[in-house]
């Protein structure tokens, strides 16, 4: 009679934190997903249907509000803006961060420990300190209102991913098969190419659309150093106030649709990267 | 030709000594295998033969040439790996041909080169597949016959079979002499397994700390270890060692017992003699008999003389019981002495 009591209550809890877990899993879901459903469904609405109430829950599949987002002024030069700005971040970080995730995976040198926490420590400093006095530089070496500046700014901002990413790709690299490259007639840069790059090109893929996103939602220093050239983020924001409804979720859904994409296609390797085992 | 020479190279990794001063040559087309346990600074002294470490002094002289200084991909030697470090993104055939490519060897000269390595390793049917759709042993056999396809001067072998089991372990050691020998290349091979040294080398490295103990042929380092931690190393089961005091001259006390022995003038010796070189006699060393192992092709005894542990192989036949005394005479050209102070033979 015992026994029949104690699992029945062990039962209970596990049914009862089964149900809290699921309610929980349920709720972070819906968090996330129901603000970019209705941004869907609002963007695919008439202009009309999107400034009443109530909404419906199902698109009406017109594509005015898009159309009207297209034909806004300035804001297909923001967009190419956007996107210039972070295919420069995309490829700086990469560039510069890769080499850096190689010396950290395979060399030793003094100030090593130091560096890696340096690396880290450049996201703690908040964007709003430094954005000011940035633009104060930026003036003065007249690189502000430049695409290139801001690639600057952002490249600043991808790095430390750039960086940490390679280095662990680097570092599932085994060093024997560069090592038994080089007996085979490969000098050292020729090993890199022909043995370790065909192997973390996924990776380094998924680390430069990483680069790409943090650039393309990057809003704060885009609005603060950019004035005519602005990037569609900036645009976004300076017309917050005055722009038709409509407008702001097409333009949010532009916004959030191609990060959302990216994200989705390199999700093996930030999980690789948080530690989720994923083979 | 392609005669390895080692002159006072020495390897220091910040305050330790990986390596003391050490001097070798290697006849061309020799068999040379480096043994010793772990840290021992092996594998150290074959990289740095490669070209994947630097040498802290010394030189390092293949075919007459001094190549210390030169890139691993100069120094015409090809390597296999411990753990084979075959490429993951080619097939069996590129991995195999990679090498030949880099020399920009025509296509139908390296189509030639690969098979016939290839077959030699009899992977034929496996020219096709990746790295991952192979076991260990398919894997150990591209590396080998990826290093064999570069005809090199000199092959370096770092324990290539000890990832696999023992009985694949068996076999390879046997493929591995036969196609080394028959490819005509000097070969160096570093072991910690001393029955794949005592089989496959023409002469072995016995290393101990950094330093070399002995370089002889395997019967010699077996016969006449110059150390004693050569005499034991080598021998499974060990060589036995007993004290022996001075009875006058060349004669030494060993456990009650007389025997001829070094003429020298030395407090104490160790007196030391394999299992299998001593037999029941009537007159010998005096033995009580603790384990009897009966191993099917010989018996093991396992026994005590005054208060050291002895072993000795008799023929399977023998009944030995556990409490029984034995008299054991040591063969006299067998028996080998030791200076407890400086752990050299004496001879």
């Amino acid at each position: 009679m015992t026994d029949a009591t104690v699992v029945d209550v062990s039962t209970d809890t596990r049914k009862s934190g089964r149900f809290l877990y699921g309610a929980s899993v349920v709720f972070l879901c819906a968090w996330v997903i129901v603000p970019i459903y209705f941004l869907l469904i609002n963007t695919l609405s008439s202009p009309e249907a999107v400034n009443s109430f109530p909404k419906s829950f199902i698109p009406e599949f017109d594509f005015g509000s898009l159309q009207f987002f297209a034909g806004f002024a300035g804001i297909l030069t923001a967009l190419k803006n956007s996107v210039v700005v972070a295919l420069m971040t995309m490829v700086m970080s990469i560039i510069i961060g890769a080499p850096a995730g190689y010396a950290l995976s395979r060399f030793e040198f003094p100030g090593k420990g130091l560096f890696r926490l340096l690396i880290l420590l450049t996201r703690a400093f908040p964007l709003p300190l430094l954005a000011l006095p940035l633009a104060v530089m930026f003036i003065q070496v007249g690189l502000d209102d430049t695409a290139f500046g801001l690639a600057l700014v952002h490249t600043t901002l991808a790095i430390p991913f750039a960086v940490l990413i390679t280095f662990s790709l680097f570092s599932g690299i085994p060093v024997e098969l560069e090592e038994a490259a080089w007996t085979l007639g490969c000098t050292r840069l020729t090993a890199f190419n022909k043995v370790v790059l065909p192997l973390i090109l996924p990776g380094i893929t998924a680390s430069a659309i990483f680069a790409f996103v943090i650039s393309w939602n990057e809003v704060f220093a885009a609005a603060v150093l950019t004035i005519e050239n602005r990037t569609l983020t900036a645009f976004l924001l300076q017309n917050l106030d005055t722009s038709p409804l409509h407008l702001k979720f097409a333009g949010g859904f532009i916004l959030v649709v191609p990060a959302l994409i990216f994200i989705f296609a390199v999700r093996k390797y930030l999980f690789a990267m948080w530690g989720i085992a994923n083979r | 030709m392609a005669e390895i020479q080692i002159k006072n190279v020495a390897k220091s990794f910040g305050a330790y000594q990986a390596l003391n001063d050490i001097n070798l040559t290697v006849a061309d087309q020799e068999f040379m295998v480096l043994l010793g346990a772990s840290g021992c600074g092996k594998s150290t002294l074959l990289r740095i033969i490669a070209g994947l470490e630097t040498a802290t002094s010394g030189e390092v002289w293949i075919g007459g040439k001094r190549i210390d200084h030169l890139s691993p991909k100069d120094r015409g030697i090809a390597m296999v790996f411990q753990n084979y470090a075959v490429f993951p993104h080619l097939t069996v055939f590129e991995n195999i041909g990679f090498g030949l490519r880099m020399q920009k060897l025509p296509n139908d000269e390296v189509t030639r080169r690969v098979e016939r390595v290839a077959g030699l390793m009899h992977i034929e049917m496996l020219l096709k597949r990746y790295s991952g759709e192979l076991s260990g042993g398919q894997r150990q056999r591209v590396a080998v016959a990826r290093a064999l396809a570069m005809e090199p001067d000199v092959i370096l072998m770092d324990e290539p079979l000890s990832n696999l089991d023992a009985l694949l372990r068996m076999e390879m050691r046997a493929e591995l002499k036969g196609v080394l020998a028959e490819s005509k290349t000097t070969a160096i091979y570093v072991t910690h397994d001393q029955v794949e040294a005592m089989s496959m080398a023409d002469r072995i490295s016995v290393m101990h700390e950094g330093n070399i103990v002995q370089a002889a042929s395997p019967i010699e380092v077996y016969r006449d270890p110059a150390a004693k931690f050569v005499a034991s190393f080598i021998g499974n089961p060990p060589m036995n060692f007993l004290p022996a005091t001075p009875a006058g001259s060349g004669k030494w006390q060993v456990a009650g017992q007389s025997f001829d022995g070094p003429n020298t003038d030395k407090a104490a010796l160790q007196f030391a003699i394999r299992p299998e070189d001593m037999a029941p006699a009537e007159q010998g060393l005096v033995a009580t008999a603790k384990i009897v192992e009966p191993l099917g092709a010989h018996l093991l005894v396992t026994c005590q003389i005054d208060d050291a542990m002895f072993r000795v192989i008799l023929d399977s036949d023998t009944v030995v019981k556990a409490g029984q005394t034995l008299t054991l005479a040591p063969q006299s050209d067998r028996v080998r002495w030791f200076d407890p102070e400086t752990t050299l033979a004496v001879a």
